[in-house]
């Protein structure tokens, strides 16, 4: 592999604060979305212990209503758009310009400000919890006219939900451009990692769906202060408006979480069965498939608005036609274990349990997907427990494997496996004590979204706040591994496992500041052995 | 698909961590004056003259290079795309708000007015039994509310004008390119001039029109649905107009300086492209909005 | 030590839940849906059977072959690993099976679906009407026409749920599911529920009923019900509708046929008796006492029972200029009867009674003490004075 290996004898970098403020450096910017995004999810994790705590038994122990509402709604947009759409984007950052061979993203500038973006966002958001009438308190996906009954803390609601918006366009666009025009000379679009693949289609969501959030959060803004009526019957609108804008954006939103964890468990699988990927043509077609699906079942949100009986119909069978192309994914993945020569690191581990905990978490979701029974499960605890599996089970788990499957590239240094398993099992009892019992909460009759509740539900939710906080727990031990992996341990090698295959585990490990300033040579019998 | 050349990676910069920072000013203000705080509108223009000042800097860093020669073809596409890609959102954009329109229309007028029950049987019979559908809808379901209006725009006047204008104007601008492309610089700067100039008749157009909509039509953005898609679709167009004729004013002075070479004016595409746009989401506001 | 024990029960539940499910859901031991007491709602419990059975079927197949595969190919096992990569043959399969799972399921949804739709031919109307936070529901067609019934949650409730009550919510069965006075319909007709709201959206579920529809302000959403058991029958409202949500409960009792036109009957003098009451003269410690008792059910969710409301939501009524100042007392009682701001309107639905009492209720308890009297006849004045309130 000399041909495409790294001269890294003029590695010169910035120093300083200037290295992080003014960075065009793809791995620093990826670096620092991973780190802010951990941080994010150990604030909106924060706000979870304080759900379950207040959950944990009958009656209003720590917190008042309101302020138990603001927490629902903050931990949702935290762990959403501060915890797994940055820790995606900065998986993309490290790692695609590696996979496909280029110096860096292509447009390095805007790149900087896509992540510094962030943390302004959520200054302008955080600070609402110090303001008089509190944080927002509506519900993540506020629906008027309650969103309306915000105090101060409204515009700021707003504005961070703007500023989110343009952060993450900035970031898609980014990727867009950087896998079409940035791929090493001789790598087709068929030849690249299916992690490539998946992040341009969540580009392409992201890019269609936010500016429409953006539009419908300008129009609360305009009704609380300008006197519009969008969603105001009194003057023509509808309130339900709101919905149909919200959920247009929030279906694609919920893949825009979940494809790149499809993409990274596709990656890690191959390397751990020691064995090709099966079925790489039909993984892309049906990740674009659910791409397309998805802007064409946002109302499956809205069973119970009222919809015209048609309209209802349609949206029950598209959502469930996406049960199809994702099986298909679920299927190439046990397809690629099917007579490998598997191994179970702890990148392994999580991945397999994505795979069980993510397809559970899609069984729940087909069945909210049927029109006439969603009329009892909407709004329930039965909806909790489904997008908990698909979100912490799912998007979290895989973000996990990634974490441990790429360490070695971003550190130089091998984790601790005994830890990292310690971790993995806790991480998954831990989760399953703590949203199973959400399903039979949900079918008992347990509405969302409330601080307080009956006697009857009393043993399941105690029994969840348990698993909570042994979740809550076990994550530092996740913090203690990263430090302790980047402080030193075993070397890594440049493949870091034996079955890993692609462009990143051509460099050095830790990847040199500056990789692939010129292009890498792709002959035919090098991507053979690529893939 | 990458040619061999070396790309140029820029060295890092302060102007995204401005950027950031101005924006962040920007809503603090903005936030900050819907709160009724006295401080919110200095520190809206503050951010402001912050925004200002990191677009100029920016882009003149980004001229600087692009002069020195720095850029490759490759680097070239990576701007091109992400212009494209960047107009591709503020479709989307403008969709939620003509989507607004539609389902107004389509949706909750009938509903409210007892036409095509729906799922909503009973809305118009119980709630609003007085209400009767129309377009554009000047009794609202609860006239108390909202502000009634004399009268509405009408398509065939000033912006039908209008119209005419902005079609022209994107013809000149395809004109002002033709003559880029055979490197002659009188034409394209009168092409262009001729752009620019349309632009701001069309705003000062459209102004004059809000102020006649606002004082002798009583139309306002309270005037319910109407009023509210009304001015938010033009508005929001209208700033974009605004916007684009800055950046052709821009464009005009660049290439009076001669930044522009026959084979490399990716600026000017650029700005042309978002001109474009700018005029086909008028055509749509000209037939939604004005005309049916 | 109840904490602990309680600890014990759960996990020893736990623990049943866990290795029992399959088993268990089917058990009616609160792990599962409802099965309802309407035709409509049974069918939807059938429904999420089949499926739920579907699914876990796939799961066992899919996770069986999975694990099989975990078992025998790994390679500390000394498996070896195939070079394949893809069979056009079985991903054509693995496609087009689920499709045919799915449309197995969509057609009977859809037969479900259309039959829920149909609302026509209903013998009585009842509107539910949402607000923050409770139910109003008016009778507007049928047996009952003209009644209309205010629905909150019950004092007993209310008390407990305050924070640091020091109450037990243990020793209430049926705490924050109960109502000061449930909605009576009933069995074996067809009655259409239409669904609104005057501020918010909210949600009105009756799990036995089978559905639930959002009241949405200025629409009207309407479904309907044959309920084949008498009985009482609880839910909640499910719309996320501020700080009162989980405060806002549904009860319904199905009654026989000719309780329920002896209920109408007994309801509609009761109605007509309570709409005038401005005659009625009481002293203080009647006041006082039929004061507390309205506070309670109407403004303890918002207000607290300490009367200090709730920073940046609800203003404190302690030492309120309003509830203190003598020359307020116009004020005070128009603030009752047409609410202001996010305080709603009470004027429909208390007596000129029951707001005389809990003015002067407020205006005297947490050391407010005006020694103010407010009698009804004062109320139905301020009904008619010019309103001062904005
Ligand atoms: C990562 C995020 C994610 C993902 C991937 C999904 C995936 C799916 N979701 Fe989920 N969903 C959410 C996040 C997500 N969801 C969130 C956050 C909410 C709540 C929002 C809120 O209200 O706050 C929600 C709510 C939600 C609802 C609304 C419920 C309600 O409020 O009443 C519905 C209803 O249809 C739904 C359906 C589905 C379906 C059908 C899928 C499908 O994509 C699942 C497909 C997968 C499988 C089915 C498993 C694998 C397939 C096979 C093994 C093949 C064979 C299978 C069969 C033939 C059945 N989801
Ligand atoms: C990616 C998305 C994501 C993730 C990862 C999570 C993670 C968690 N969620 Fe979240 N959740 C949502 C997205 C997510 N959630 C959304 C969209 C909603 C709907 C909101 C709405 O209704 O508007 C929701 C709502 C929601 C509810 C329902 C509230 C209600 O309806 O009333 C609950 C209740 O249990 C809950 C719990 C948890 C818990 C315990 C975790 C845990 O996994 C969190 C684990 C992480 C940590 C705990 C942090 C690490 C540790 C520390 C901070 C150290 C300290 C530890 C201790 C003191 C023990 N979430
Ligand atoms: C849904 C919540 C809610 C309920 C229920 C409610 N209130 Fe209020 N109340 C408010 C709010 C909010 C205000 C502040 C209104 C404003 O000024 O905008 C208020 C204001 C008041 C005030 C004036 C206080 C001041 O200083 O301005 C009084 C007195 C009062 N309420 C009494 C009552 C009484 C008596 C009841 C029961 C019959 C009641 N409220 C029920 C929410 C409620
Ligand atoms: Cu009413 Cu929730
Ligand atoms: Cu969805």
């Amino acid at each position: 592999m000399s041909t495409i290996a790294h001269d890294d004898h003029h590695d010169h970098k910035p120093t300083g604060l200037k290295r992080w403020f003014f960075s065009t450096n793809h791995k620093d910017i990826g670096t620092l979305y991973l780190i802010f995004a951990l941080t994010m999810f150990f604030i909106g994790g924060a706000m979870a212990m304080i759900i379950r705590a207040e959950l944990f038994q009958p009656g209003l122990q720590f917190v008042d209503p309101q302020f138990y509402n603001s927490m629902v709604t903050v931990h949702a947009l935290i762990m959403i758009f501060g915890a797994v759409m940055p820790a995606g984007v900065g998986l993309a950052n490290w790692m695609i310009p590696l996979m496909i061979g280029a110096p860096d993203m292509a447009l390095p500038r805007m790149n900087n400000m896509s992540f510094w973006i962030l943390p302004f966002a959520f200054a302008l958001l955080l600070s609402t919890l110090f303001m008089d009438g509190g944080a927002p308190a509506g519900g993540w996906t506020m629906y008027p006219p309650l969103v309306l009954q915000t105090g101060d803390a409204f515009p700021f609601l707003i504005f961070a939900v703007h500023f989110l918006g343009i952060s993450s366009i900035m970031g898609a666009i980014n990727i867009i451009a950087t896998v079409f025009n940035m791929r090493a000379p001789g790598m087709t679009l068929m030849q690249m990692p299916l992690f490539v693949w998946t992040w341009v289609i969540t580009s392409f969501l992201l890019i269609a769906s936010l500016p429409v959030l953006a539009g419908g959060v300008t129009m609360l803004l305009t009704d609380k202060y300008f006197g519009t009526s969008f969603f105001d019957a009194a003057g023509g609108g509808d309130p339900v408006l709101f919905q149909h804008i919200f959920w247009f954006f929030g279906h694609p939103e919920v893949y825009i979480l979940a494809l790149p964890a499809f993409g990274i468990v596709s990656q890690i699988i191959p390397a751990f069965a020691r064995k090709p990927l099966f079925g790489y043509a039909s993984m892309v077609y049906a990740t674009a498939s659910i791409a397309i699906l998805s802007f064409f079942v946002w109302a499956h949100h809205m069973f119970t608005v009222g919809l015209p009986i048609k309209g209802e119909l349609f949206f029950m069978y598209a959502t469930m036609l996406i049960a199809v192309p994702t099986g298909v994914k679920v299927f190439n993945w046990i397809a690629t274990m099917w007579k490998g020569s598997m191994t179970f690191e702890t990148p392994m581990l999580f991945s397999v349990a994505f795979v069980i905990l993510f397809t559970i978490g899609g069984f729940s979701g087909l069945m909210l997907g049927i029109t006439p029974v969603d009329f009892q499960y909407h709004d329930t605890y039965f909806v909790v427990a489904h997008f908990h599996y698909v979100l912490l089970t799912g998007a979290i788990f895989a973000l996990m494997a990634a974490a441990y499957y790429w360490l070695p590239k971003w550190t130089g240094n091998m984790y601790d496996e005994r830890l990292g398993k310690i971790h993995f099992w806790l991480s998954l009892i831990s989760s399953n004590v703590l949203f199973f019992p959400q399903h039979f909460l949900g079918l008992a009759g347990m509405p969302r979204r409330i601080p307080d509740y009956n006697i009857q539900f009393a043993d399941f939710n105690m029994i969840s706040s348990i698993g909570g906080f042994a979740y809550g727990i076990t994550q530092l031990l996740f913090v203690y591994i990263v430090i302790k992996c980047a402080m030193g341990g075993k070397k890594a090698r440049a493949r870091s496992w034996d079955g890993a295959k692609g462009l990143e585990w051509e460099v050095p490990s830790p990847a040199p500041f500056h990789t692939f300033e010129t292009p890498p040579k792709l002959t035919k019998k090098v991507l053979e052995s690529l893939y | 698909m990458a040619t061999q050349e070396i790309y140029y990676i820029p060295e890092g910069s302060k102007w995204p961590i401005v950027g950031t920072l101005s924006l962040f000013v920007t809503f603090l203000g903005g936030a900050m004056m819907f709160n009724s705080v006295d401080a919110g509108k200095y520190v809206l223009i503050i951010g402001l003259a912050l925004l200002t000042y990191m677009f100029a800097g920016w882009f003149a860093d980004v001229i600087a290079e692009s002069i020195a020669g720095k850029y490759s073809k490759q680097v070239d596409v990576s701007f091109r795309m992400g212009m494209g890609w960047f107009i591709l959102s503020e479709v989307m954009f403008f969709a939620a708000f003509f989507g607004a329109l539609y389902y107004a229309r389509m949706f909750s007028i009938p509903w409210l007015s007892g036409e095509g029950q729906g799922g909503h049987n009973g809305t118009h019979e119980f709630l609003w039994s007085s209400f009767q559908a129309s377009w554009p809808m000047n009794v609202m379901p609860d006239p108390a509310k909202y502000t009634q209006y004399k009268d509405v725009v009408p398509a065939f006047g000033v912006p039908a004008i209008n119209t005419a204008l902005l079609l022209a104007s994107g013809v000149t601008v395809t004109f002002a390119h033709w003559a880029l492309k055979k490197a002659n610089r009188t034409a394209l700067s009168a092409w262009l001039f001729a752009t620019v100039a349309l632009g701001f008749i069309f705003v000062y157009f459209q102004a004059g029109e809000y102020a006649h909509a606002m004082n002798d039509l009583d139309l306002t953005i309270n005037g319910g649905i109407y009023g509210s898609t009304f001015y938010l679709l033009t508005g929001f167009h209208g700033f974009h107009v605004t916007m684009g004729a800055v950046m052709l004013a821009v464009i005009l002075f660049r290439s009076l300086k001669g930044h522009f070479s026959k084979k490399d004016h990716f600026a000017f595409e650029a700005v042309a492209w978002y001109w474009h746009f700018v005029d086909v989401v008028w055509l749509g506001l000209f037939i939604f909005v004005y005309w049916i | 030590m109840k904490g602990i024990s309680k600890l014990k029960s759960s996990l020893q539940k736990l623990v049943l839940a866990l290795f029992f499910m399959p088993l268990s859901a089917m058990a009616d031991w609160a792990l599962n849906m409802r099965q309802g007491v309407t035709p409509i709602s049974q069918e939807i419990y059938q429904m999420h059977m089949v499926t739920l059975w579907v699914v876990t079927v796939i799961g066992i197949l899919v996770f069986g072959v999975m694990f099989w595969s975990i078992f025998h190919h790994r390679k500390s096992k000394g498996a070896k690993a195939s070079k394949f990569s893809h069979s056009t043959t079985v991903e054509i399969i693995w496609t087009i099976i689920p499709t045919a799972i799915i449309i197995s399921l969509a057609i009977p949804a859809t037969k479900l679906l259309i039959k829920m739709d149909d609302t026509s031919e209903s013998a009585i109307t009842v509107k539910a009407t949402g607000s923050q936070w409770k139910w109003k529901y008016d009778y507007l067609d049928g047996v009952g026409e003209g009644i209309t019934i205010f629905s909150s949650l019950d004092a007993k409730s209310k008390e407990i749920s305050q924070r640091d009550s020091g109450l037990d919510p243990m020793d209430h069965v049926n705490y924050l599911r109960d109502v000061d006075e449930p909605i009576v319909l009933p069995i074996n007709t067809k009655i259409r529920i239409l669904t609104t709201s005057q501020d918010v959206i909210h949600a009105w579920w009756l799990p036995d009923l089978g559905w639930k529809r959002d009241a949405i302000p200025g629409f009207i959403n309407d479904n309907w019900a044959v309920i084949e058991k008498t009985g009482t029958y609880r839910g909640k409202c499910t719309e996320i509708c501020g700080a009162g949500h989980g405060y806002m409960p549904i009860v319904l009792k199905a009654v026989s046929m000719q309780d329920y036109t002896a209920w109408v009957d007994e309801k509609k003098i009761a109605q007509a008796a309570s709409k005038n009451t401005s005659n009625i003269v009481l002293n203080m410690e009647e006041l006082m006492t039929k004061g507390e008792a309205v506070y309670k059910a109407q403004c303890l969710v918002c207000h607290q029972a300490n009367g200090e409301g709730l920073k940046g939501a609800f203003p404190s009524i302690v030492g309120s200029p309003v509830a203190v100042e003598a020359d307020n007392r116009m004020r005070h009682n128009q603030q009752i009867i047409y609410g202001k701001g996010l305080m709603p309107a009470f004027g429909e639905q208390l007596s000129d009674v029951d707001i005389a009492s809990v003015v002067s209720f407020t205006r005297n308890a947490w050391g407010n003490n005006t020694g103010d009297i407010i009698q009804a006849k004062e109320v139905a004045e301020a009904r008619k004075a010019a309103k001062v309130i904005k």
